[in-house]
C-alpha cells in the first residue's frame, strides 16, 4: 500500500504542458540582442602539424566578425589530465578544431571556414589501441609516451581507483575448477546521439564575467570547472533544458570554449551550434574497450581469481577517461564477488575522435567485455547464468573498492529476489536450453536467450546541496542546480517537497538553473537524482519546515515537534483545534529559508538485469530483438511513468542496440568517420520496438526518508552482453564483440569467408 | 538630375502558419527571405515558432515535421518558397486558440508522460497529428509505421503509442 500523497504516484510532470506545447526553450531555442553565430573549421587529416593558416580572405567576408587560429585563442585547457587546447597547432583527428569564425550569421561563418587556407604536415595515424602502444606508433602528445595517459591526478579525490589488484592470484589459480582465457571487446564506439546536437552561447560582461547557456547535463559542476580552468574569470552558467544527455554532455568544455573564446574577442554573445554531422564525427563517443582476461570459477560458481589486461582507447584526448576506468573498476566488484583481482586498465589515445562519458561511465564499456568472458567460463562449469548472477552479484555486508580508492561495505539488498522475479515473468527456465543452444528453430530462425547483470555503487556519488524556500503564501521553491535532461528529476524533487511539506505539487517549483542563485549541484549523474539530488533537497525542505514550526510553535502555545502541516496550514498533530495557515509564523515579510546538503556515500549499489530474447535469420544473418525483460528494485518508486520511460531507455542511446547496429564506423586508411549521419548510423525506429516489460520491487532502502535509489543511468548498461550472449546461443557460435551485425553471424557461421567463431555448429 | 525610380521588383512568398497569413520579401538581406531558405529556417528565425526542431537537418530525424495542409512534412527538406500559398501547421498551432486549450493528442502526451528530454516531441506529436487526421482510429502498428521517420532517442515509444492509442480511442469515444 503507497501511504504517500505524491511519492509513486504517477503525477504529469511540471514541463509536460511547456514540452508537448513546443514552448520548452533548449540552447539552441535561445537568442539573445547582438547574438554572432560561432562556427569550427575542422580538420580533414587524423594526425597533422598545422604549417600555416591564412584567414586574411575569410576575415574580408562582409559579416565576419573573428577568425581565430591557434595563435590567437586564448590558452584554455581541458581534459584528464589537462592537454585538450581550444585550438592547437598539431591535429590529431578527423575533425580536430583548426580555426574559429564568429558571423552575423550561420551561412556567413560557413562560407568563411571555406575561405581559410591551412597547409598541414601529415603525421602517420594510429587507430587500434594495440598498435598505439607498440614502439615507435604514431605518438599523439609530446608529453604521453607510448600514447598512454597518465592515471587519474585527482580525478575523485586523491587516490583514484586505477586498477583493481586484491588478494592473491596464484591462490585463485589452485582453487579453480575451472579457468578459461580470451579476448573480449566492446570498440564499436557508439554515439549517445542526444537528438539536439552540442549547443551553447557565450557572453562576456566586461572582461571579468563570462555567463554561458549551455546544453547540459551538469550546468553547475560546469560553472565549477570552468572557474578552476579559467582562472580570476567570474564564471555562471544558466542551463536549460537538455534535449537529451546520456551522460554526453555533461562536461560540455569542448564546444564552450570555442563560443566563449569568440564571444571574448568580439565582445558579443557567440552561439555555436553543431551541426548534425560534427555530433557524430567530431564530438565524443563511448570509449573502446578490448579485454585481454583469465578467469578461474569453482564448480559451485565461486569466483577464486580474475586477472586481464584493459585496453581502453579514448580516442584523441581523454575528457574523463582515468575516472570511467575508476568507475568501471569498482562496478566490476559489484557484479562479481571475487577475492582475488589483478585487473591492470591502460588508457591510451588514438587518432580518431575522441571518447567521452557516456551512460554507463566506464562500467558498461568493461562490463560489456568482462561478463562475456565469464560466460565461456560459466559454459565450462555448465552453470546457468542467472544462478551464477544471483550467487555473485554484491550482498549486503560485502566490501568493494570504489572510485575514489577506498573500502565501502554494501548496506543495500540482496537483489536476488528481483532477479529471481526477473527470471519467471520473462520464462527463463523454459528458454534456457544450456550454452551454445537455440531456444527454439523454425527453419533458418533460430532463437536465443541471454542476461546481462549491472550496477553501480554512484546513485550517493558527489555532493548536492539545495535551498528550500519556503512564502507565506503556501508556496515553496527549490533552489537547485539541477538541469532537466529528461528523467523528470526537476518534477521529482518537487514531488519530494511537496509530500514534506503536504501542500499540492502545483505549489512547489524550481529555480531557474542559474549558478548565481542556487547552490552547489554536481548534477543527474550516475544514477544520483534520487538519492543525492533529492537527499539535499529533502533535508532542505525538513530544515524550512522546522524553521516554520518554530515561528508557529508561540501561536499554539506547544513545542515545534508537536506540529503538522497540511495545504498551507499548520495544526497541532493528533488534536483538533485550531488549523493557521504559514503567513500567521512567517508574516508577509519573511520567509523561511532551509538548507540541505548531500554527502557522498557509497554504500548503496543499485542493480539492474536485463534478459533479452533474439531472433537470428541464420540465412541472411540478421539478428530482430523479440523481447526484454529488466529487473531491478528501486526501493521506493518516486514517478512510476518516468521509471519506466527511463528503463525502456535501454535499447537505444548507446545501450541494447550498440550490440545489435550502432556503430560509428571509422575508415582506418583515411581515419574518417565514414556514417556520419543519421541514415548511415543506425537507430532504431518506431516499427521496430520489441516487447519491453519490466520487474521493478520496492524493498525499502536505507536511503533517505523515501528508502529510493535511482537506476536511470545503469538501464542500458546490462543489455549488450545479454544480446551477445542470446545470439551466441542462438547460433551455437560463441561471440566475442560488437555489433552483431549480419557479416559478422554470417562469418561465424562459416556462410561468409573470414575469421570464424568458436564452438558448436 | 533626378534619378529615375526604379519601380522595385519585390517578389514575396506569402504561407499561412498557425492560421496567420504571412507575406515575406524574397531576397538575401538580413530581413528578407532566401529562395535556399528552408522552411524550418523560417519557422523559426523569422516567425520565432522554435518548438520546431532541428535534429539532422537531413530529413531523417523526424524532429521538424509539420502539416501542410493537413498533413506531415519535413520542414528541413522543403524550401519556403516552396511552401508559398499553403497551410502550415506547427506545434504552437495545435490545440483551440480561443480557449487555449490544447489538442487531446497533447493532453494524452501529458497523461502518460510520453516524452523524456522532450526534444523530439513537437515532431512526434505532428507526425501522429497527422495520421489521426487521415486515420482517427489506427492499429498499434499503424502508429508504429507513421512514426517510424521521429528518431526518439531517450526511448519514449512504448509511452508515445499508449498516448496516441489513447487519444485515438477518445476521439472516438
Amino acid at each position: 500500500m503507497n501511504k504517500y500523497r505524491f511519492i509513486g504516484r504517477s503525477t504529469p510532470r511540471k514541463d509536460a504542458l511547456d514540452i508537448v506545447t513546443g514552448k520548452t526553450k533548449f540552447a539552441g531555442d535561445l537568442s539573445l540582442p547582438g547574438m554572432l553565430y560561432g562556427k569550427v573549421l575542422r580538420s580533414p587529416l587524423p594526425h597533422a602539424l598545422v604549417k600555416s593558416i591564412d584567414t586574411t580572405e575569410a576575415a574580408r567576408l562582409p559579416g565576419v566578425k573573428a577568425v581565430l587560429t591557434y595563435q590567437e585563442v586564448p590558452d584554455w585547457m581541458g581534459g584528464v589530465p589537462l592537454h585538450v587546447r581550444v585550438l592547437d597547432h598539431k591535429v590529431r583527428f578527423v575533425g580536430d578544431p583548426v580555426a574559429l569564425v564568429a558571423a552575423e550569421t550561420e551561412d556567413i561563418g560557413e562560407e568563411a571556414l571555406r575561405l581559410i587556407k591551412v597547409e598541414y604536415e601529415p603525421l602517420p595515424a594510429v587507430y587500434d589501441v594495440e598498435e598505439a602502444l607498440q614502439p615507435g606508433a604514431p605518438r599523439l602528445y609530446e608529453q604521453f609516451p607510448g600514447n598512454v595517459l597518465p592515471r587519474g591526478i585527482r580525478v575523485f579525490g586523491p587516490h583514484p581507483l586505477q586498477e583493481l589488484v586484491t588478494g592473491d592470484i596464484e591462490r585463485g589459480v589452485a582453487e579453480a575448477d575451472f579457468i578459461v582465457e580470451g579476448t573480449c571487446a566492446y570498440e564499436n564506439i557508439p554515439n549517445p546521439l542526444p537528438p539536439e546536437s552540442p549547443s551553447v552561447i557565450a557572453a562576456w560582461e566586461g572582461t571579468d564575467t563570462l555567463t554561458v547557456w549551455p546544453a547540459s547535463q551538469g550546468p553547475h559542476m560546469l560553472k565549477v570547472t570552468l572557474q578552476r580552468w579559467l582562472g580570476s574569470i567570474n564564471v555562471r552558467t544558466i542551463g536549460s533544458p537538455v534535449g537529451g544527455s546520456y551522460g554526453s554532455k555533461y562536461m560540455t568544455w569542448q564546444y564552450v570554449f570555442p563560443a566563449a573564446a569568440l564571444a571574448q574577442k568580439t565582445g558579443r554573445p557567440v552561439k555555436l551550434c553543431y551541426s548534425r554531422a560534427e555530433h557524430l564525427a567530431a564530438f565524443t563517443v563511448r570509449l573502446g574497450s578490448r579485454l585481454h582476461g583469465r578467469v578461474g570459477l569453482k564448480k559451485d560458481g565461486t569466483v577464486t581469481f580474475f586477472s586481464g589486461d584493459w585496453l581502453v582507447n579514448t580516442g584523441a584526448f581523454s575528457e574523463i577517461a582515468q575516472g570511467m576506468v575508476a568507475v568501471g573498476c569498482g562496478e566490476a566488484q559489484l557484479a562479481i564477488r571475487c577475492a582475488n583481482w589483478d585487473l591492470r586498465p591502460q588508457v591510451v589515445c588514438t587518432n580518431r575522435t575522441p571518447s567521452g562519458q557516456v551512460r554507463g561511465f566506464g562500467g558498461q564499456e568493461l562490463k560489456c567485455a568482462l561478463l562475456p568472458l565469464l560466460t565461456m567460463a560459466m559454459e565450462k562449469a555448465g552453470l546457468d547464468p542467472v544462478e551464477f548472477f544471483k550467487k555473485n552479484y554484491v550482498k549486503p555486508g560485502d566490501g568493494y573498492y570504489w572510485r575514489d580508492g577506498n573500502w565501502w561495505v554494501s548496506r543495500g539488498t540482496d537483489y536476488a529476489a528481483a532477479m529471481e522475479k526477473g527470471a519467471a515473468t520473462f520464462g527463463w527456465r523454459e528458454k534456457w536450453k544450456g550454452w551454445l543452444v537455440p531456444t527454439s528453430q523454425d527453419g533458418e530462425r533460430r532463437r536465443g536467450v541471454g542476461v546481462g547483470v549491472h550496477g553501480n555503487a554512484d546513485v550517493g556519488e558527489d555532493v548536492s546541496e539545495a535551498f528550500v524556500r519556503l512564502d507565506p503564501d503556501g508556496t515553496a521553491t527549490i533552489h537547485s542546480g539541477l538541469a532537466e535532461h529528461g528523467t523528470g528529476q526537476r518534477s521529482n524533487i518537487c514531488k519530494m517537497v511537496a509530500e514534506i511539506l503536504q501542500i499540492p505539487l502545483e505549489r512547489v517549483s524550481v529555480t531557474a538553473c542559474d549558478s548565481r542563485i542556487n547552490p552547489f549541484e554536481f548534477g543527474p549523474v550516475g544514477s544520483r537524482g534520487t538519492y543525492a539530488i533529492g537527499g539535499a533537497v529533502i533535508a532542505a525542505a525538513e530544515d524550512a519546515k522546522r524553521q516554520l514550526f518554530e515561528l508557529m510553535a508561540p501561536h499554539f502555545g506547544v513545542q515545534p515537534e508537536d506540529l503538522a502541516t497540511e495545504d498551507g496550514l499548520v495544526y497541532v498533530q493528533g488534536k483538533t483545534g485550531p488549523r493557521l495557515p504559514w503567513i500567521k509564523g512567517m508574516r508577509y515579510f519573511g520567509t523561511c529559508l532551509g538548507r540541505g546538503r548531500f554527502q557522498p556515500d557509497f554504500t548503496l549499489p543499485n542493480f539492474m538485469m536485463i534478459f533479452t530474447e533474439v531472433e537470428v535469420d541464420t540465412g541472411t544473418g540478421k539478428v530482430d530483438l523479440i523481447r526484454v525483460v529488466g529487473a531491478t528494485d528501486v526501493g521506493q518508486i518516486i514517478d512510476p511513468l518516468s521509471l519506466t520511460n527511463q528503463l525502456n531507455g535501454c535499447l537505444g542511446s548507446a545501450g541494447i542496440d550498440s550490440a545489435l547496429f550502432e556503430e560509428t564506423v571509422l575508415d582506418t586508411r583515411l581515419g574518417r568517420i565514414m556514417n556520419a549521419n543519421m541514415i548511415d548510423y543506425k537507430w532504431r525506429t518506431f516499427a521496430e520496438l520489441p516487447a519491453m516489460e519490466h520487474v521493478i520491487l520496492e524493498t525499502p532502502l536505507p536511503s533517505h526518508r523515501f528508502h529510493a535509489v535511482g537506476v536511470g543511468e545503469i538501464a542500458p548498461s546490462p543489455g549488450p552482453s545479454a544480446v551477445l550472449m542470446a545470439v551466441s546461443n542462438a547460433i551455437g557460435v560463441r561471440l566475442t564483440d560488437y555489433p552483431l551485425t549480419p557479416d559478422k553471424i554470417l562469418r561465424a557461421l562459416g556462410k561468409l569467408p573470414g575469421a570464424p567463431g568458436r564452438g558448436k555448429r | 538630375m533626378t534619378p529615375t525610380p526604379v519601380e522595385p521588383s519585390c517578389p514575396t512568398v506569402t504561407l499561412t502558419v498557425n492560421g496567420t497569413t504571412h507575406s515575406f520579401i524574397l531576397g538575401e538581406g538580413s530581413h528578407e527571405i532566401s529562395p535556399s531558405h528552408t522552411l524550418v529556417d523560417t519557422l523559426r528565425e523569422r516567425l520565432g515558432l522554435t518548438g520546431t526542431k532541428i535534429s539532422c537537418d537531413h530529413g531523417a530525424c523526424g524532429c521538424c515535421t509539420v502539416l501542410m495542409e493537413g498533413k506531415a512534412v519535413l520542414s528541413c527538406m522543403l524550401l519556403t518558397v516552396e511552401c508559398a500559398g499553403k497551410e502550415i501547421t506547427t506545434i504552437e498551432g495545435l490545440g483551440d486558440t480561443v480557449t487555449g486549450s490544447v489538442d487531446p493528442l497533447q493532453q494524452s502526451f501529458i497523461d502518460h508522460t510520453a516524452f523524456q528530454c522532450g526534444f523530439c516531441t513537437p515532431g512526434v506529436i505532428m507526425s501522429a497529428k497527422a495520421l489521426l487526421n487521415e486515420n482517427p482510429d489506427p492499429t498499434r502498428e499503424e502508429v508504429q509505421a507513421a512514426l517510424s521517420g521521429n528518431f526518439c532517442r531517450c526511448n519514449s515509444h512504448y509511452h508515445v503509442l499508449d498516448a496516441v492509442l489513447a487519444a485515438a480511442g477518445g476521439a472516438n469515444k
